[in-house]
């Protein structure tokens, strides 16, 4: 049937050719298995010498660096929505660290899901600076792998959050189902679009904003909280894996009733994309997110890139900074800035989650780990 | 105990040591990994984690959906190669050159397309719902996307075996007077088996891991259309990478037994050809 397989039968005579040796089987696994530890032994050789070598090397260049002022680079590794900022701020700190020190800067950037970032860096990416989504996404590189100190979120002013957001609506145009805050949402047939907090930072701050209307209202407490969520959550139909994913369903899909989201992202969505098509709507009370930032430690000293480093953050509460972060629809902490930008921030009840929640370390395992109050929503009943 | 080595080209031992070796470094280094890193949790803990509610729905679509889809695929992608190479129309190359797509296609691009298409506002999915079908975001749409990335497999390991096979076979058979459905039986299908046999392996072994264009089209409900790559992905979020693990070793297992049954299937089905 098949030609081909006879070619390399045993059949074949290769008199006129010479014979392969013959070698037995345990020869050759020897063989291999000696390759193989010596492929791992000098890959941990590597390994070694990249740990213990590039301190030198690091400190080397920074040595020249302040002598000659050679160009430097930074990575932020951030989250999804900041990418617009950022573009920005970079090229205001470029000019501003230029001007100040005469050294050329590039900030590099990385975008995605705050936690794929979170454990990029946790697991090598050599960021310089973090601007994640969630406290927990950075106390993670404390408590996993040690390259930040304990009191990292003490380190700059306002809990190191240079800007804030909040969570607020987006509606069809008009708002066909009258809706104007959080109760709203769990009436009967409603569709919200929020994306799964199981696996997107954004969607865990949907979801404790609805938690913490609750517990605002007169006479709220955990146990209505809880039923609220979980009614909440019935009116979900889809749970996208990240925020721009929900943004697409409700958006693109015309699928939904409601979209939870960012304030930043409903702004830029609402004001730049669909005018004609989405509305705001503003809740009586909200979250008020707090992205956190740092320098990494570990990352800064090998690259001998601290002062930079520092600079770049502390800048971001500038006014100059400040300015960029509301242009880019942050709310700026600076109250100077926010009062300039007023018409574009509207009045909003907000909590943090330190405030209801004893911050995101209890906030995490308690709401969102396996087992946790939103998988019990989806558990069975047994 | 030695093997023959009778072959034409010397180096054999060489050869081989060569690939234990790039398997090694390529296949067996990570997975091992894999393995150790899921054995730093308990026994007890481990089969807690593997065996919870959430795990159990999440196998009973990724295992059921992709075994589904490759079946679709092994029966309309042999119809495909078939098409391909017995008839001679006009597009023919077009067609063939489509048949690869999903394999070029970035997983993720797939997944949103599918979506737009099928999701109730969608083109197609506007017409579904009318009839009260609804695609995007249950699990029909998961065993969707899971056919659609399987097509090629099928269609790529029939389709040089069904080349080799001579029409006059098909001639001689209905000469010595079989019926077209013996002929098929008996000499078509036979032959095809094998192959078909191979495809589904691979296009099921594929579905299992997808990820990219599943995530889009599945809704990821709890308990409902979580496929399991996306709950590694949950375990992974909440920095759970024991439990992330663990799950990707029983995934790992049952592809592996999987696989290893298909090929036994298909040496029986060549023992039984010959």
């Amino acid at each position: 049937m098949n030609p081909s397989s006879s070619l390399s039968s045993s059949s074949y005579s290769s008199s006129t050719l010479p014979r392969a040796p013959r070698r037995t089987f345990g020869f050759t696994l020897a063989r291999a298995a000696l390759l193989l530890i010596a492929a791992s032994a000098g890959l941990g050789a590597c390994k070694k010498s990249d740990g213990s070598g590039a301190s030198p090397a690091g400190s080397n260049s920074a040595g020249v660096a302040t002598a000659s002022k050679a160009p430097v680079t930074l990575l932020n590794v951030s989250y999804d929505p900041t990418r617009e900022l950022y573009q920005e701020f970079n090229s205001a700190f470029a000019k501003y660290w230029k001007d100040k020190t005469g050294q050329d800067v590039k900030v590099n950037q990385s975008h995605g899901g705050g936690g794929k970032q979170a454990r990029a860096v946790l697991d090598g990416l050599e960021a310089d600076v973090v601007t994640l989504a969630l406290g927990y996404d950075v106390s993670i590189l404390h408590d996993k792998g040690k390259l930040i100190p304990e009191n990292w979120q003490s380190r700059l002013p306002q809990n190191s959050a240079p800007y804030t957001s909040t969570i607020v609506f987006v509606v069809r145009k008009g708002n066909p189902k009258k809706i104007k805050d959080w109760n709203d949402l769990i009436r009967e047939g409603m569709q919200v679009i929020t994306p799964s907090p199981k696996t997107s930072g954004g969607a865990r701050w949907n979801y404790l904003a609805a938690w913490g209307y609750v517990l605002k209202q007169p006479g709220g407490d955990e146990t209505k909280a809880r039923e609220f969520i979980s009614k909440l959550y019935k009116n979900v139909p889809v749970l996208d894996s990240g925020a721009r994913g929900a943004t697409t369903t409700f958006v693109e899909r015309k699928i939904g009733d409601v979209l939870i989201t960012w304030e930043n992202e409903a702004i830029l969505s609402v004001h730049e994309f669909s005018k004609d098509n989405l509305e705001l709507v503003i809740p009586s009370v909200s979250v008020l997110t707090e992205p956190p930032v740092t320098i990494v430690d570990k990352n800064v000293d090998k690259h001998g890139t601290r002062e930079v480093a520092e600079a770049y953050l502390q800048f971001l509460y500038t006014p100059e900074g400040q300015a960029v972060v509301a242009r880019n629809y942050y709310r700026p902490r600076d109250a100077a800035t926010l009062a300039k930008y007023k018409a574009q921030f509207p009045d909003v009840l907000l909590f943090t989650v330190d405030e209801l929640f004893g911050g995101w370390s209890k906030a995490q395992p308690t709401h969102f780990n396996d087992g946790g109050i939103f998988d019990q929503i989806y558990q069975p009943k047994k | 105990m030695r093997f023959k080595t009778r072959g034409v080209l010397p180096g054999f031992g060489l050869s081989l040591g060569y690939t234990v070796l790039y398997v090694g470094l390529l296949v067996l280094l990570p997975l091992s990994a894999m393995i150790i890193k899921a054995s730093s949790l308990g026994l007890s803990e481990f089969w807690l984690k593997v065996t919870d509610d959430r795990a159990l729905a999440a196998y009973r679509l990724s295992f059921g959906s992709a075994f589904v889809g490759s079946l679709l695929n092994a029966v309309f992608g042999v119809l495909v190669a078939w098409v391909l190479v017995r008839y001679r129309f006009p597009g023919r190359g077009i067609v063939d050159a489509l048949v690869d797509l999903p394999f070029a296609l970035p997983t993720a691009v797939a997944g949103i397309a599918l979506t737009t298409v099928y999701a109730e506002h969608g083109v197609l999915g506007e017409q579904l719902a009318k009839i009260g079908v609804k695609v995007a975001f249950t699990p029909l749409g998961v065993t969707m996307a899971l056919t659609f990335i399987g097509i090629p497999f099928v269609v790529r390991t029939v389709q040089p075996v069904l080349e080799e096979i001579d029409p006059d076979v098909e001639e001689a058979a209905a000469v010595l007077g079989a019926t077209r459905f013996q002929t098929f039986r008996r000499v078509i299908f036979p032959a095809l088996l094998p192959a078909t046999l191979t495809g589904f392996a691979l296009a099921f072994a594929r579905a299992l891991g997808e990820y990219g264009s599943v995530v889009f089209i599945s809704g990821n409900m709890p308990m409902r259309t979580e496929i399991t790559p996306l709950l590694i992905v949950t375990k992974l979020e909440q920095y759970d990478y024991a439990g992330a693990t663990a799950i990707a070793a029983v995934m790992l297992l049952a592809s592996f037994g999987m696989l290893l049954l298909v090929n036994l299937l298909e040496r029986w089905a060549r023992r039984a050809e010959a």
